[in-house]
């Protein structure tokens, strides 16, 4: 009877601070364009760990790569879970979903003539397990599952405050709410690695806060690791536990926030020589 | 009413798990579904908790603290403690800390049920200030976020119930005797006044008071087994305890409580509640709601609606006139409910309200003749916390705008000297909870003084004027009461709070007005006038012009004493946060005369703009100064013209 919730959220196995994801020597090229030259970041689990940098410096590249959408030419980019280790720079982004890998865009990717609820349960994909012609009888195992997707993506509802939304179409909701609905779709595939690609953008103070708070829950409540790509210096440096920094596609600075406050080099890359 | 026996709410309780076991006693609506509770699982939860609570050192006569918003742990709660002998006083959620504070030290408390995070971080702030000393236990029922909480005073709902579940089976029948052993005359809830005149007090009413309310109001208006009650307003209220307890388990019939602030629109369309009872502010929303709605409609509906609504009001005044609708107007009615009115109800989730009833505050007439005229039956209600809510209410079919009614059966009423009403009944208080001085103030020989100024007419339906220390007189002699004229100006969509100054020593009557940001953005958003805060929308001199338009349309029914010849628009809006509205959302007169002594000034002086300092607190505790001017507007420069033609809702001009 208590009103906790019934679903782990989180999809991983290992221990709080043991690394998880492990990208190493990342070389990525588009013709003679070099986008990443020997990126290396390690996210250890439970962490919300910040990549930041200035417009074109490969952020958004690199979370490609991790998702599978870009190939780096060199480098490998590995995914602890438990005792196996997955190699996720040759694998399809649809094998990468399955082992627990969750992004959201930096552009909404969301189904706009479909409800929050029918967007959110389509987070539930990766698990759904059963065959066609028992979901077309809704019987047996077929609607035993459909019961724990839809109650896993209630809690997840519950969770961000959507309850209001459920029933409306995504593409009526406000900017702030489709960023929402976005995170929990991802949420929705219980994640071990959620990737999120400027979640704040284009918000105002109030949506940022609220969007902020999301985020911390998720790390803290539900014990997610986050790998966060955002433009707010402010936002990262309360939320994050470490920060990578990355300038013309190189890491120029890894650390706690303070750290890499601190660091003349990542004050130069922000602010111009003149600092 | 069904006879029940029983004499307490926990017997009651008993005795309809008994009669109805399968029957749904409660229901919540959950991850999207409303779920189910029947008076048999109710009672268990009920008699699980109460022995947890006795296992936690729990006495007889002790006071349970209840924080949070409508559940069913809630009413679990209230009735285990009562199962005890206990008493229970319940806390408005959105109340700030120091009144957390006020009502726990007065009471001595040791038993907090907290709903959820949000409730327990208030309690914690007030621990670690040193306030807390009387709390022992704080149980919460609403767990998210609280996991990792490290506080030996915190308990999970369900961890007191596991507790109780050992108890039971160590001492079968135990608890029955204690049951058995409570008494009408125990002292049931303490309910907090509404306080528009300094802190809340606390009165204390009994299971006999609060149920023989209940009877003589369902012998007039009876509710039966089958009907719909959704309970959305605070359970600390006394309009809420008295029909989600008092009237329930009496009756037997279901509450549903919605999932949350945001879809209680939605989930009382899904419920279709045959009663309500709400005060003025959820009335008054209900129709900006619809305006707002219809200014965004095509003109075939408006206009639907108009000539629908004009039939609607027509007919309503001639029944409320107690005249039959001719058999043209009678078709004219039939059509208009089809078309226009029904589905105006269904929108609103009305549609099978049988009976409604507003009060804890006057409404508009304007706001009244709305709903009767859409085909809902609103009725006002008059009492007081301290007479368990209603003590006068109108007859079905024998409604009048500016009467509360008819006194309830068993209710006596007397107008006092110097035009205060007095009160007699059986639902009558037993006093204020730990101070003597103010229960000797208002209940005397068995009577209770309300405070508030009325009149009888001749048919014995009573009126009220306002509180008796609120009327004021007008230089011409003419006696008015600010809060009707307040009303008049609430009736535009575009206000959202009006506070009139007037009377004594000040020459004529004014006004300060906040406004609706919701439906002043909407307006200024079509009429392509950009702006950027509240603030700034609401110095816009087409605002000024808007809201005059709204303070002409409320002089034209004044006598020419009590009209408004100055407002100004306040640069925020008014809120219980920073004391200026009480919890059920009324002004507090004191401390918008202290806080706002400038601008007051200015209304009465010539000045065109009024510039005042706000002080702005971060949530870091940083402060800043801000200073704002705020415009002054004269209520004949403003409009040219008033508008001739009475305004149909909707209709025509958009304002």
């Amino acid at each position: 009877m208590s009103r906790a919730y019934r679903h782990d959220l989180n999809g991983s196995g290992l221990a709080r601070g043991s690394l998880q994801l492990d990208i190493d020597g990342v070389g990525l090229r588009f013709g003679g364009v070099k986008a990443l030259r020997g990126v290396g970041v390690q996210v250890r689990q439970g962490d919300v760990h910040a990549v930041i940098g200035p417009n074109g410096a490969g952020k958004t590249s690199l979370i490609n790569c991790v998702s599978g959408l870009y190939r780096p030419q060199d480098g490998a980019i590995r995914l602890h879970d438990g005792e196996l280790q997955h190699e996720l720079t040759r694998a399809r982004p649809s094998r990468i979903a399955r082992w627990g890998v969750a992004r959201s865009f930096q552009n909404i990717e969301l189904f706009r003539h479909m409800t929050v609820l029918e967007n959110l349960l389509l987070g539930r994909h990766v698990h759904m397990r059963h065959n066609v012609a028992s979901a077309l009888a809704y019987f047996g195992p077929a609607r035993r599952q459909e019961i724990a997707h839809r109650e896993l993506a209630e809690e997840v509802i519950d969770f961000l405050e959507l309850q209001a939304e459920r029933k409306r179409e995504v593409g009526t909701l406000s900017y702030g709410f489709q960023k929402r609905v976005e995170l929990g779709r991802a949420l929705c595939m219980q994640p071990a690695v959620l990737l999120l690609d400027e979640p704040m953008a284009g918000m105002n103070a109030e949506e940022k806060e609220d969007m902020a708070r999301y985020i911390l829950d998720v790390n803290e409540l539900a014990g997610v690791t986050v790998v966060l790509i955002e433009h707010d210096m402010g936002v990262v440096m309360d939320i994050s536990h470490r920060v990578t920094v990355l300038d013309f596609g190189r890491v120029i600075a890894d650390g706690t926030p303070s750290e890499v406050g601190a660091d003349p080099a990542v004050i130069e890359a922000y602010l111009g020589e003149a600092a | 009413m069904t006879g029940a026996p029983g004499s307490t709410f926990p017997q009651l309780l008993a005795g309809l798990a008994g009669r109805h076991p399968n029957r749904v006693a409660l229901r919540e609506k959950r991850y999207g579904i409303w779920q189910p509770l029947t008076w048999a699982e109710y009672e268990r939860r009920v008699r699980r908790f109460a022995h947890g609570l006795a296992s936690l050192g729990f006495r007889r006569g002790e006071v349970i603290a209840i924080l949070g918003d409508n559940r069913p742990e809630w009413v679990i709660a209230e009735l285990a403690a009562q199962a005890l002998g206990g008493v229970s006083v319940g806390l408005y959620p959105d109340g700030v800390v120091d009144e957390v504070h006020h009502v726990v030290e007065h009471a001595g408390v040791r038993f907090i049920v907290a709903e959820d995070q949000e409730q327990v971080d208030k309690l914690i702030a007030l621990r670690a200030g040193g306030r807390l000393g009387t709390v022992e236990h704080v149980v919460f029922y609403d767990p998210h976020g609280l996991e990792h909480y490290e506080l030996d005073v915190l308990l999970e709902f369900t961890a007191v119930e596991e507790l109780g579940e050992r108890l039971e089976q160590e001492r079968p029948g135990w608890l029955d005797r204690e049951i058995a052993q409570g008494a009408p005359g125990d002292t049931a809830v303490l309910c907090t006044t509404s306080g528009t005149t300094g802190k809340p007090k606390l009165a204390m009413l009994s299971h006999a008071n609060l149920l023989s309310m209940g009877t003589s109001l369902m012998s007039l208006d009876p509710i039966e087994r089958d009907d719909e009650f959704l309970s959305f307003l605070p359970l600390a209220w006394i309009g809420e305890q008295m029909i989600a307890l008092a009237c329930a388990l009496q009756a037997g019939f279901a509450l549903s409580f919605p999932e949350s602030a945001a879809t209680m629109r939605n989930d009382l369309r899904e419920i279709g509640p045959r009663v309500m009872f709400s005060p003025p502010r959820i009335w008054e929303s209900l129709v900006s709601s619809v305006q707002v709605r219809l200014s965004d409609a095509g003109r075939l509906k408006r206009t639907v609606f108009a000539l629908g609504y004009a039939v609607g009001e027509r007919v309503a005044d001639r029944r409320l006139s107690g005249r039959r609708s001719g058999p043209f107007l009678g078709l004219a009615h039939l059509l208009a409910d089809l078309t226009a009115l029904r589905p105006v109800r269904n929108q609103l989730g009305l549609v099978r309200l049988r009976r409604a009833y507003t009060g804890g505050a006057p409404l508009g007439p304007d706001v009244f003749r709305f709903f009767h005229a859409i085909g809902v039956n609103l009725k006002q209600i008059y009492g007081q916390t301290e007479i368990c809510g209603i003590a006068v209410v109108h007859r079905d079919g024998d409604v009048h705008f500016s009467t509360v009614g008819l006194p309830l059966p068993g209710t006596e009423l007397r107008i006092a000297d110097g035009g205060e009403i007095v009160l007699s009944s059986s639902a009558v208080f037993s006093g204020y909870y730990r101070n003597e001085e103010a229960t000797a103030e208002s209940l005397r020989d068995g009577w209770l003084y309300t405070g508030d100024a009325g009149y009888l007419e001749k048919d014995g339906h009573l009126v009220v004027i306002d509180r008796a220390k609120d009327v004021m007189e007008a230089e011409d002699g003419t006696l008015f009461s600010p809060a009707f004229i307040e009303n008049k100006l609430k009736f535009s969509q575009f206000v959202q709070e009006a506070v009139v100054f007037g009377g004594g020593e000040r020459a004529y009557v004014t006004a300060m007005v906040s406004i609706d940001m919701e439906t002043v953005g909407t307006w200024a958003e079509r009429e392509h006038l950009s702006y950027t805060t509240y603030t700034d929308l609401a110095q816009k001199p087409e605002v000024y012009e808007l809201i005059g338009r709204a303070v002409a349309r409320a002089n034209a029914d004044l006598p020419e004493g009590a009209r408004v010849r100055r407002f100004v628009l306040l640069h925020k809006q008014l809120d219980a946060d920073d004391e200026e509205l009480t919890r059920t959302r009324k002004v507090r007169r004191r401390t918008i005369n202290e806080r706002y002594g400038s601008i007051i000034e200015a209304l009465y002086s010539d000045a065109e703009a009024v510039t005042i300092t706000s002080v702005v607190t971060y949530q870091d505790g940083t402060q800043v100064e801000r200073k704002i001017s705020l415009g002054i507007a004269s209520a004949d420069d403003v409009v040219r013209e008033l508008p001739r033609r009475r305004q149909l809702v909707g209709v025509g001009s958009r304002d």
